[in-house]
């Protein structure tokens, strides 16, 4: 009993102190909900960082949380097409359905890559007709993304609405100078040619200069196949290109039976924050990765 | 006079003034229509995404530019990706075509079926009705004929947590029999739920539906629904009057143990009148428990999902008041991306004979994609009438356009 009175209490502390409950789609946006929002706000993420984020499993324990949420956040451009919506339905949470204030969709002032232009069918794969969702490894989008979240925090709670534009202002500065960092990191290696896995680095690639000339998989969400296997090692040997980049979900075997055969490395890069333990947030991601890149560049020709 | 000529000598210079004034207005308009048109011309050439966002690259410029006032504006409405998408996404429901094609070969015992068969193609319209309501209908077209398996408006907006549908709803009695054929681990369904749960079609009727989730202990999930329905579930529940309303309750508990494991718990009821007369009722009770298991750094190549599922009735009969049983345990494990191994045992007695069933199952599934599988399952089931059967049954399924995702 007196356990659940201090479970009670404790739930009822962060309303109490008028905190907003954020609740976001990936640790990514989560990371970027806390710079802004501080302790002002709370905020969790539905999916953990080294998991596939099309494929979340729609728990019902993620409805105890969207059931209290003021806010979801979501990477959207159908990126959680495959579970997001009965979660959200199910939430029965009037302040977070679809068109209330609560629901942000966070790609819709990004800069978006890969929409398809003509026909689109599944023979296409798993394709993203809305465009390439994996926009938020553009740092420049994560400060779109940071600005979006301040005006709805503001709206939601306009007592710390100046708390807010302070914390978003003091991000953006922090952004900018790491954002020189990394591209100096980068700026040797800009027209560097790589392969990866899934379609997951477009935003990253165009920021930092460097080209996907292949993808081990045929076609988005189909699996490698030995035919297009050996296209991909016929052209990194072509073209000479040495590294793989791999998300942490993905089966190492075929991007490692190509490195072989090519002289190549693997490189399990991480597309969101909480990939690794130590990558906490959104400014670790970058530098994780980049370190991580511009140091196998270096040794690689 | 002299005014008159005051007048005469102005006119010409008020008349070159005029022609001054309209040429300079006339100017203005023509740029005026220009510059409209260039703005015409670059809204065409605009692509649809939101490269219209106006932020600069200088990371020190970025910080002083403020939103653009119309994409502000759409952060708070649905989700708006462009023009392309506006009259398909906003204005048409998601629709998807499910196709279930199905063949058996071996001896069928009593219980003859097709060799082959078009059992199904499950047409799914799904749409948000409005800020307060989503509506979902999913119609069954067979070879013999085409009937609405499941057609309801959920209103997810409601006071005080609660969560109401009403319409055409499959009974939440247990799992499988919210399930729809192409969520089916199996072929077949089990024979609990052939016995006495109305087969194929399960218990499904007209009526309503509220739920909500109750208050529990940290991190366990606990949902009570109560449906009503209006007594017509075929081979189950009879109505033969207005008041002859059949009800279902039921209560889940869910928990995750660990963040790859969870175990998933619930109790069901179901009562209504029975078809052998409109003084009989039939009641249902039901128990079922699932326990998964998907590890999640690699949870698009392994995982295991164990079920069982079990069924008392209580059926008033004209002379005497049967109580049959019927069980399933079944378990499937994902080998690979695109391998699922299974297997399931079920025994059963009958709703309205003293005959049980028994029959176990194993199965091979192939997933080419997330929108195909093709399924193949060996079935031995030893018949009440003391006739066995030996059955090959696989099976295609395939499915077109979009499918919203289903709950877990």
């Amino acid at each position: 009993m007196r356990t659940l009175l201090a479970l009670l209490l404790a739930a009822g502390a962060a309303r109490a102190a008028g905190r907003s409950q954020v609740v976001t789609t990936t640790e990514d946006l989560a990371s970027l909900v806390r710079e802004v929002g501080g302790d002002r706000i709370t905020v969790e993420s539905i999916a953990r960082g080294y998991q596939d984020p099309h494929f979340v499993e729609p728990k019902p324990s993620f409805l105890l949380k969207l059931q209290k949420a003021d806010l979801l956040v979501l990477v959207g451009r159908d990126l959680e097409i495959g579970w997001l919506s009965p979660l959200v339905t199910q939430s029965r949470n009037a302040r977070i359905q679809p068109g209330a204030a609560g629901y942000m969709d966070a790609s819709l002032t990004c800069e978006i890559l890969d929409v398809p232009a003509g026909q689109i069918t599944r023979a296409m794969g798993d394709v993203h007709p809305l465009g390439n969702p994996h926009y938020w490894l553009d740092p420049a989008n994560g400060r779109r993304i940071a600005r979006a979240v301040e005006q709805r925090l503001s709206r939601l709670q306009p007592g710390d609405a100046a708390e807010f534009g302070r914390r978003l202002a003091d991000f953006d500065r922090r952004l900018g100078e790491a954002e020189k960092q990394w591209e100096s990191r980068m700026a040797p290696y800009r027209g560097r040619k790589v392969i990866s896995y899934h379609r997951s680095w477009s935003n990253f690639a165009k920021r930092f200069g460097l080209e996907v000339a292949g993808y081990v998989e045929p076609k988005p969400g189909i699996p490698p196949t030995p035919s297009h296997t050996l296209d991909v090692i016929r052209g990194m040997k072509r073209d000479n290109i040495k590294l793989i980049l791999v998300e942490p979900y993905f089966d190492l075997r075929t991007p490692e039976s190509i490195a072989r055969q090519t002289g190549g490395q693997v490189v399990v890069l991480l597309p969101s924050v909480g990939g690794v333990k130590e990558v906490k947030d959104y400014f670790q991601l970058f530098d994780y990765n980049i370190n991580l890149l511009a140091g196998l560049f270096a040794k690689v020709p | 006079m002299r005014r008159f000529l005051i007048i005469l000598s102005i006119c010409p210079a008020l008349a070159a003034q005029d022609a001054a004034e309209l040429l300079a207005k006339m100017k203005a308009m023509e740029a005026r229509i220009q510059a409209l048109e260039k703005e015409v011309a670059a809204l065409k050439t605009a692509p649809a995404a939101p490269a219209a966002v106006t932020v600069s690259e200088a990371p020190q410029e970025k910080s002083a530019e403020p939103l653009p006032p119309a994409l502000g504006q759409r952060t708070s409405t649905l989700p708006y990706y462009g023009p392309a998408v506006q009259s398909s996404k906003i204005f048409n429901p998601d629709m998807a075509a499910i196709g279930t094609f199905a063949g058996a070969a071996g001896s069928p015992g009593s219980r003859p079926g097709y060799a082959l068969e078009m059992s199904e193609a499950e047409v799914a319209v799904q749409a948000i009705v409005d800020p307060y309501a989503r509506a979902d209908f999913f119609f069954s077209f067979g070879e013999k004929g085409v009937e609405l398996e499941e057609g309801y408006l959920t209103l997810s907006a409601l006071p005080g947590g609660f969560q109401a549908r009403a319409g055409k709803m499959r009974a939440v009695f247990g799992k499988v029999n919210t399930f729809h054929l192409h969520t089916l681990p199996w072929v077949d369904r089990p024979l609990v739920t052939q016995n006495l749960l109305g087969g194929e079609e399960g218990i499904s009727d007209a009526g309503l539906s509220i739920s909500r989730i109750l208050p529990a202990p940290k991190g366990v999930f606990l949902e009570a629904t109560a449906q009503v329905y209006r007594g017509d579930s075929e081979g189950v529940f009879q109505s033969y009057r207005r008041d002859n309303l059949g009800t279902v309750g039921r209560l889940r508990g869910y928990r995750d143990l660990s963040e790859s494991t969870n175990i998933d718990l619930g109790a069901s009821y179901a009562r209504g009148h029975s078809p052998l007369g409109p003084s009989l009722t039939t009641q249902l009770y039901g128990l079922d428990a699932t326990l998964r298991w998907k590890p999640l750094r690699r949870a698009i190549y392994h995982s295991f999902l164990a079920r069982t599922e079990a069924v008392w009735g209580r059926a008033q009969q004209p002379e005497a008041v049967a109580k049959p049983f019927g069980y399933y345990v079944s378990g499937e494990y994902q080998l690979a991306r695109r391998w699922l191994v299974g297997g399931r045992f079920d025994r059963s007695d009958r709703l309205e004979s003293a005959l049980r069933d028994t029959g176990g199952s194993i199965l091979l599934t192939y997933r080419p994609s997330e929108f195909s599988q093709i399924r193949g399952q060996i079935r031995r089931t030893r018949y009440g009438e003391r006739m066995t059967a030996n059955e090959f049954l696989f099976q295609f399924q395939y499915s077109i356009g979009a499918h919203g995702a289903h709950p877990f």
